[in-house]
């Protein structure tokens, strides 16, 4: 099982704060492109992407157990 | 005291200076930044901050590692409180100790720099006819104030 968190703009948008998914063994990028297949709104927004608490990159592959988290441009400060 | 946290009660600076003071230090910057109220020509009636919290805390502290690797002698502490804050709040403070005071000033800047570029915290602006996630660029529709 995967975690995503979502936080600000994009938590407003699902409703949620998390989920769980099914989804060991996929990348990062195709975490992407199934969320957006759930929310089409989240289409064209700006995110980075954290695996465990650090950034992550689109290609790096999710193990199961892992904590996903949606980053919407940061405006801390 | 944490020296690198994410807080929801309002900061009290003083210890974050008193944190990083050490024998060897001759100069002390203390930044505190805070809830304002004009931006732009918009009102802001109060505003709502989130954060990653463990995430933050790591990359708060990352920076807190950047600066004392970056500038030798100096050392930092930095809180950043979450939740609803009012005009004038204590949003952010950060504390740096170094031998020499340029350092210090410099070191400091360098952190609410490198807080805006990687730490994990949104901030929601709350006006009389709407709000507005910052960092996003997609406005919402006026009068959905919650």
């Amino acid at each position: 099982m995967i975690t995503v968190h979502y936080f600000a703009g994009i938590r407003e948008m699902t409703g949620t704060h998390k989920e769980n998914f099914d989804w060991a063994g996929v990348t990062v990028g195709q975490l992407k492109e199934r969320l957006i297949q759930k929310y089409p709104q989240m289409q064209g927004n700006s995110l980075q992407f954290a695996v465990n608490e650090e950034y992550a990159l689109q290609t790096d592959i999710l193990s199961e157990g892992d904590a996903v988290a949606l980053i919407p441009p940061v405006s801390g400060g | 005291m944490k020296p690198f946290s994410i807080v929801t009660e309002p900061i009290n600076p003083q210890l974050y200076a008193d944190y990083v003071l050490r024998p060897e230090a001759g100069a002390v910057t203390l930044f505190t930044g805070h809830v304002r109220e004009w931006t732009k020509g918009v009102q802001t009636v109060f505003l709502a901050y989130e954060a990653y919290v463990p995430m933050a805390e790591k990359k708060l502290a990352q920076i807190g590692q950047e600066i004392e690797e970056q500038w030798e002698g100096t050392r930092a502490a930095i809180a950043h409180r979450i939740g609803e804050l009012q005009i004038s709040d204590i949003a952010v403070v950060i504390a740096v100790s170094s031998p020499h005071r340029k350092t210090a000033y410099e070191a400091n800047e360098y952190a609410i720099e490198r807080i805006k570029e990687i730490v994990p915290i949104w901030k929601k602006e709350i006006w009389n006819d709407g709000e507005q996630w910052i960092g996003d660029q997609k406005k919402k529709p006026e009068g959905e104030l919650r």
